[in-house]
Parts: C-alpha cells; sequence; structure tokens
C-alpha cells in the first residue's frame, strides 16, 4: 500500500468508487447469471463452445474499453466478458489478497496486478496458473519480473513505465533558462545525464526564481532506488539487506535531501497528497520524474495550466517506475478461456490500442515500434512526440532490479524517513535511525 | 368488580373436589408459550450475534495463536508469541497513545457540546424540526467524504485553514507535521460527524423529562443554568452513560477519518496519527501480511475497550449521581418500598395483615384492587409485618 506507486488519484475518490465498483459487481454478478437464459452452467473448465463469462479485474485505466472487449466477444460468440474496475491499484491488491486468503472465492478469471505488489504474490505461484511462454512479445526484463525462480509464468505483461522528465516551460522561460525540449534535456546532461547534473540544473533554477525545482524528495528517491540492481536484499539468497549497513542506499538517501534540504530543490508535498495536487495549480515545482503513465494524473491535477512538456532525458541512464501483469488465479473456473483472454489482451496489437486509449506505454516490442506508437503525440504536454521519447527511455532501461519479499516493507521505511525529513524538516541523520529501527521491526 | 372477574369459577364452591384433571396439552403449551416465548422473541438477535459477532471474537482469538499469513494462511502454532511481539513493537504502544489522544479530543467535546446544543434545542425554538434535523445533517454525510472535503481544509500548504491563519496573522499550523495538530484536525472529523448524532439522543432524553420539576424549579427560584444542572443533567443520566460508552467505543476505533487524512492512510511517515484499528490493519494487509499479530492486535484492543468503557461507566455514574441530589436508590430500598406497597394492599384488604396466604376472600366491594404486579397470595410474614410509614433506609 504504501509503496504502490501507481497514480493515486486521490485515495478518497478511490475508496468511494471502489464501494461503487463492487456493488456494480454485486449486481453485475446478479444479472449476468439470469440474462444468458440456456446457458448450461458456464462452470465448466472445459475448452468447449459453451456460453461462458470471464471477468476481468483492473485497475486505474487499462485502456480496455468496451469496444475493444466486444472485438474478442465477436471472435469468440460463447465468450461474454464482463469488465470491474478498481479506481486504484492500492484497491485492487487489497481486493486480491483478501480474496485469495479467502481460498479464491470471488476472484476475478483474470487479475491484474502491478509489479510493485508482484514479488508478495510470487512467493505463492500456486495460487495462480503457469501460463505458457510466448517468446519474443516482451522485452526480456518484463517478463522476467513475472517468472518464478523454477521458471513458472504467472503474469503477461501489460505495460511499463519508462521514465522521463516532465518540466514547465512557462517556468524555465520566466527563469531565463532553457525551455525547448532538446535544450532542456541537454541542460539537464543529456545522454550522459546523471542525478547530480539533475540536481544542479535545479540549483540554477532555484537560485534564479526561489521557487523548487521537483514536487517531493521521495518521489524522486523512488527514480534513484529504482536504478539499483537489488536495492535491499541479496538477490542470490533473497535476504534482506541490514539496512543499518547498507551504504549505496545511504548513499542515494543523502544525496536526495542534501539537494531537497540544504539546497531547497524540494517543494516537500507529499506524492498523490492534497497539497501536492494543489501544488499543480500553484506553480510549487518545474520539473518531476515522470514515467509513461504519469502524465495522465499531470493533465488531471494541471488541467488549465499551460506550458507541461517532456523531455528526452532521465538521469543515470534509463528507469523503469510501474507496469502491470495479467494474471489468471489458478482457483478459476475457466482458466483456459481466461489464459487465452489474457494472451489476446497483452497481444502487441490490443496493447497498442490501449496506450492510444490510456497511455499506458507497451511493454510488447512489437507495439514498441508500431506506428501507432511511434507517431503519438501528447496534446496535453504541449504537443510532445511521447510515443517516440518513451520509446528511446524504454531502450535506455537495462534491466529490472531484484525485489524480494521485503522489498516493500522496506523501502516504506526509508520513504517514511525522506518524508520526515522532506515534509517535516526533521534532521536527516535522526530519521535515518528511525527507519533502521523500524525497518527491523517489519522484515518477515 | 370482584364479581366480574372470571378467575374463580363459581361451580367449585359447594360441589365436591374433583380429581385434578391432567394438564391438557394446549396448557401445558401455554405455560410453555409463557416460560419460553420471550426466549423465543429475543433469539434471532443472539443467533445473530453468535454469527456475526462471537464466532469471529473466537474465531480471532484461535488465529492470535498461530502463525497466520495473509496469503499463506495457517502456519504453525505460536501460543502467545503474536501477543509478545505486538506488545513489543514500540508502533503498538504509539498507536495506542495517538487513539487515546485522539479519542479524548473527541469524545470530551463531543459530548459536552451535544448536551449543550440539546439544552438550546430543547428551549421553545421557531421552526424546532429544522433546527433538530439539521444537527442530524452531517451524520448522513458520508465520512469518506467528510475527510475529503477536511482533507482539503487541512492541507498544509495550500489547506483552507491555514489561509485563513494567514490572514489573522498567524503562522500556518503543520497540520500532517505536527503530532497534536494531527490529532485534532482528526477529532473535527469526528466530532462534526458525531455530535449532532449525539445530540438529537441527549434531546429526546431531555424531552422526557417531566416539565413540572422545571416549574418547581423556576418556583424554588432557580435560573437556566441551575435547571440545566439540578434538573436536566440528573434527569438524563442514563442516556449520558449510555452516549459515554457508546462515543468511548466508537472513539477506540477510528479508522476512517484516520485512512482518509492524508495519501497513504497509514498515520504519516511517523505514524503521528495512525490509530491501534489502523494499525491493525497495516498488520494485517500491509507489509507484515500477519493475521496472526493482527489478531492479536485486536484482542487487545479489545481488552483496552473493555476496561475503558468500564471505567468511563464508573465514572459517569460517579459524577451523574454525586452533583445531583437524585435519590440513589438501592436494590434494599426498592425491596423495601415494594413491601410496603403490599402491606398497604393487603391491610386495605383484609383487616388483619397476618391473614394467611391462599385466604381467597376477595377484597370487599369498593376497596382497591390489588396491584397486577403484587399477587395478594405471596406476601412474606416478615415484610407485611412492617408497620407503615417506617422507613428503611
Amino acid at each position: 500500500m504504501l509503496s504502490s506507486t501507481r497514480p493515486r488519484r486521490s485515495r478518497r475518490v478511490a475508496a468511494a468508487t471502489a464501494g461503487i465498483a463492487s456493488l456494480a459487481l454485486l449486481l453485475g454478478a446478479c444479472s449476468g447469471d439470469t440474462e444468458e437464459p440456456g446457458t448450461t452452467d458456464g462452470d465448466d473448465g472445459e475448452m468447449t463452445d459453451e456460453e461462458i463469462t470471464l471477468t476481468v479485474a483492473t485497475f486505474n485505466n487499462f485502456g480496455y474499453t468496451d469496444e475493444l472487449l466486444a472485438q474478442y466477444s465477436e471472435e469468440h460468440p460463447n465468450v461474454t466478458i464482463e469488465h470491474v474496475t478498481a479506481a486504484e491499484s492500492g484497491d485492487a491488491r487489497t481486493n486480491l489478497t483478501t480474496k485469495l486468503a479467502a481460498g479464491g472465492e470471488g476472484l476475478a478469471d483474470i487479475e491484474a496486478i502491478e509489479v510493485d505488489w508482484l514479488p508478495e504474490l510470487m512467493q505463492y505461484p500456486d495460487l495462480f496458473a503457469d501460463l505458457p511462454t510466448i517468446d519474443g512479445r516482451w522485452v526480456d526484463w518484463k517478463v522476467q519480473q513475472a517468472t518464478t525462480p523454477d521458471g513458472k509464468l504467472i503474469g503477461y505483461g501489460t505495460d511499463i513505465g519508462p521514465e522521463a522528465i516532465c518540466y514547465r516551460s512557462d517556468l524555465l522561460e520566466a527563469a531565463g533558462l532553457p525551455s525547448e525540449r532538446e535544450e532542456v534535456a541537454e541542460w539537464i546532461g543529456g545522454d550522459d545525464a546523471t542525478w547530480d547534473t539533475y540536481f544542479a540544473a535545479g540549483k540554477e533554477y532555484v537560485d534564479e526564481t526561489g521557487n523548487a525545482w521537483f514536487d517531493s524528495a521521495q518521489a524522486t528517491f523512488q527514480g534513484m532506488v529504482n536504478q539499483l540492481d537489488a536495492a535491499y536484499e541479496d538477490p542470490a539468497t533473497g535476504e534482506p539487506k541490514d539496512l543499518a549497513s547498507n551504504t549505496e542506499v545511504k548513499g542515494l538517501y543523502d544525496q536526495v535531501l542534501a539537494a531537497a534540504a540544504e539546497d531547497e530543490l524540494s517543494a516537500g508535498l507529499e506524492q498523490w497528497g492534497d497539497d501536492w495536487a494543489a501544488g499543480f495549480q500553484n506553480d510549487a515545482f518545474a520539473t518531476m520524474l515522470c514515467p509513461a503513465w504519469m502524465t495522465g494524473p499531470i493533465e488531471q491535477n494541471a488541467g488549465n495550466v499551460e506550458g507541461w512538456d517532456i523531455a528526452d532525458v532521465f538521469p543515470g541512464g534509463g528507469g523503469n517506475w510501474g507496469g502491470s501483469f495479467l494474471t489468471v488465479p489458478a482457483s478459476g473456473a475457466n482458466t483456459e478461456a481466461a489464459t487465452e483472454l489474457a494472451d489476446w489482451l497483452t497481444s502487441p496489437e490490443v496493447q497498442t490500442q490501449a496506450f492510444e486509449e490510456a497511455g499506458t506505454f507497451p511493454s510488447q516490442i512489437e507495439a514498441q515500434e508500431s506506428e501507432a506508437v511511434q507517431t503519438f503525440t501528447n496534446d496535453f504536454m504541449s504537443g510532445a512526440p511521447a510515443g517516440e521519447i518513451f520509446s528511446t527511455r524504454a531502450q535506455a532501461i537495462d534491466g529490472a532490479p531484484f525485489k524480494g519479499a521485503n522489498y516493500f516493507a522496506i523501502h516504506a521505511e526509508v520513504q517514511n524517513a525522506i518524508n520526515r525529513v522532506d515534509l517535516n524538516g526533521e534532521d536527516p541523520e535522526t530519521s535515518w535511525e528511525t527507519a533502521v529501527t523500524d525497518a527491523a521491526n517489519v522484515i518477515q | 368488580m370482584a364479581i366480574l372477574s372470571p378467575s374463580k369459577p363459581a361451580h367449585a364452591r359447594g360441589e365436591p373436589e374433583r380429581p385434578p384433571r391432567r394438564v391438557g396439552l394446549s396448557q401445558r403449551l401455554g405455560r410453555l408459550d409463557v416460560k419460553v416465548s420471550p426466549y423465543l422473541y429475543i433469539s434471532p438477535f443472539f443467533l445473530l450475534f453468535a454469527v456475526v459477532g462471537l464466532f469471529p471474537l473466537v474465531y480471532t482469538a484461535i488465529v492470535s495463536l498461530y502463525d497466520w499469513n495473509l496469503l499463506g494462511g495457517q502456519g504453525d502454532f505460536v501460543g502467545m508469541d503474536n501477543y509478545v511481539a505486538v506488545l513489543q513493537q514500540p508502533l503498538f504502544w504509539k498507536s495506542v497513545g495517538n487513539t487515546f489522544s485522539i479519542f479524548l479530543f473527541s469524545s470530551v467535546p463531543q459530548v459536552i457540546m451535544a448536551i449543550a446544543i440539546a439544552a438550546i434545542l430543547d428551549q421553545n425554538l421557531r421552526a424546532a424540526t429544522f433546527w433538530r434535523m439539521g444537527v442530524l445533517v452531517p451524520f448522513v454525510v458520508a465520512p469518506v467524504a467528510i475527510s475529503m472535503i477536511f482533507g482539503r481544509l487541512y492541507a498544509d500548504q495550500y489547506g483552507f485553514i491555514n489561509e485563513l491563519l494567514g490572514l489573522v496573522g498567524v503562522d500556518p499550523v503543520a497540520w500532517h507535521g505536527d503530532r497534536l495538530a494531527s490529532h485534532f484536525a482528526i477529532s473535527t472529523m469526528v466530532n462534526y460527524r458525531w455530535t449532532g448524532y449525539n445530540t438529537l439522543i441527549f434531546l429526546a432524553a431531555m424531552q422526557a423529562v417531566p416539565r413540572e420539576l422545571y416549574e418547581a424549579a423556576v418556583i424554588d427560584g432557580a435560573g437556566r443554568i441551575r435547571q440545566f444542572f439540578s434538573v436536566t443533567v440528573p434527569q438524563i443520566r442514563a442516556t449520558v452513560i449510555f452516549v459515554v460508552i457508546t462515543s468511548t467505543v466508537g472513539g477506540m476505533q477510528i479508522f476512517d477519518e484516520v485512512r482518509m487524512y492524508d495519501s497513504q492512510g497509514l498515520g504519516g511517515p511517523n505514524r503521528d496519527w495512525m490509530t491501534t484499528v489502523v494499525y491493525l490493519y497495516d498488520v494485517a494487509w500491509g507489509n507484515q501480511k500477519s493475521f496472526g499479530r493482527a489478531a492479536a492486535v485486536a484482542w487487545l484492543l479489545f481488552i483496552i475497550i473493555v476496561i475503558v468503557g468500564m471505567a468511563n461507566f464508573i465514572m459517569t455514574q460517579r459524577i451523574a449521581t454525586g452533583g445531583a441530589r437524585g435519590p440513589k436508590v438501592s436494590r434494599r430500598h426498592t425491596k423495601a418500598l415494594l413491601a410496603e406497597a403490599r402491606a398497604a394492599s393487603n391491610r386495605s384488604g383484609a383487616p388483619t395483615p397476618s391473614a394467611p396466604p391462599g385466604a381467597n376472600a376477595g377484597p370487599p366491594p369498593g376497596s382497591p384492587p390489588p396491584p397486577p404486579s403484587i399477587p395478594p397470595t405471596q406476601p412474606s410474614n416478615g415484610s407485611s409485618n412492617q408497620t407503615p410509614g417506617e422507613d428503611v433506609r
């Protein structure tokens, strides 16, 4: 929950919508039975032509529109698809884990999961159907993430979150700094951009204007930590490293807080919080880390603010933030039919359509190279060639970091430590000590 | 009047006694009906309670003794290890501290405000129903909606309240940074929601207070304030206790408001406003995913609530009776009064107080019938000998 790094369109709306959504699910379930006269049972796992209903549970916006799903039903007349959407990933996670704990009762035939809570589910691969591998469809590291040590594939990749830098061209221009896409990318460091060059550019801006450079130290740290191969755990054994002696993480921690607190680059807004959302309207910061899907929340919060743009640059090379998978819970009645549908939903063609619909950047190589993605521009982001930029950013990603069972428990404590400094002005060293103690308490 | 009573059939007199007939089925059913039916009628509640209340309670106790993962399910039996682990986590104690702090910030002003508002509403207002319904409006609003609104109000940098404070030259308050400030902010949400509800309960109780008491008080020269403290408060004592107990139980279980107070919903980076219920939620569904420990937290919380509830009960009872001159009625006293009444009725029925029980001489015509609740055949000898006017106090 803490670690959930997906757009969190205000958790309150989310909770309210989730309630309505679950009600709709109930009603949908009821009506589904009555509206299909002549249905034999629909609960047999046999791959016959009998009428079956498949439920697909996703969150946020996967870009799976009714029209898109209708295409599948046209090709498979015996399949009725019901699509259930949770407002945000945390709700979907709670829903999934609770129902898994209850023995799989009430789960959808296809459950979307986010990479953030994949590791905890990977510990119990038996809860999910072993999906047949499809060679060459995805970038390698995306498949790796969902493959257990003994080679079982539990999820088909949907989207990924290649990161770029989003910025306010109007604010930079007013400060007399570079504001064109290419100029900004070069100014931040171009191909050799590091976190130091990003922060140095920020210092120029802050010295010039007195306003903050980025939104939140914790959000920035998220981008930094995602570039470590194994941040908190030993990939060989999966055992958590001792946080107190984890110099790699401590180094990044010091670096981001030095920039945020000492150099005052941070606006000190808690990501996804009310102040953060309001900050978009109040010109509180000039840049932010920007995974492909972040363009959605920016547009939502910054409506009517003109000047947002995307620079084709990211400190420290490439970085991935977020991305999801479709899984088939093993307890489902129609796992084979569901697998077939998951295969179709994650095919390059469908994922390209989803990208056009919702901006979720495809993890499928073929889709990334497709004409539709490459020529896609984002009108809100000053018409930036988002498809092309994020494709380049995706190519800069060399692999996925190792995240074990304890990753998010420990990461959450470090994030809290950063927030204590960034939001409340606590002393960085004291805050770090607290994180070390707290992390020891939550390790399983 | 006695003639009208059909209870004693006339033919019984003077005729040879018949052998007692076997008790008929219908009669036996009738007796069963009297004895069992009341329990049958209330049983649905208790059956339901057993299913949705008692069973979870017991099952939680069982879960708390096991190593029980959210996804992995039941593990090994670990005895009291979960309790020990929870009691050793500083976060548990912090959450208990937060819970009490938020509880005090919310329940105390809430009850006081509710009584005050109820007292005002109890006066002769124009459009009384409008005002009375008005106080209930916040209760109808969903807690999530309330939290959304208050979240905007209490935002640290761009919040409405801090803007207002800025207008009058007060430094902005770190609603999400300062521990007490956050407790205060959360309490206002709780109060906003529950004050009106409690007001209506108090108001209902106040309306039941006999108006003669106020008239008498006015004649005795009591002012409004004096009337309130000497008549109203003692008269609604039972309601005060009820409201205090329910708001205690509610205050110990604050969840929604905390969950919605910031984007993560876990009490902030320092867990400064994490209540015990939120802590429980985090242990079970958060990164620990330990149902075993969460169940242990649930039981510890249950015990805490029982203790606090009892303490509150005792305290309120003291406060509500101590100040007022209302009679403290002991059971002994009630018994004595009842006996007195019986004796009186017996005396009026039969001149000799020691009339043998079972003497079925009905009261002579013209005398008042015995009160139905006190059958004349039952008085024990000891109490019927009581002299009138004797005060057993």
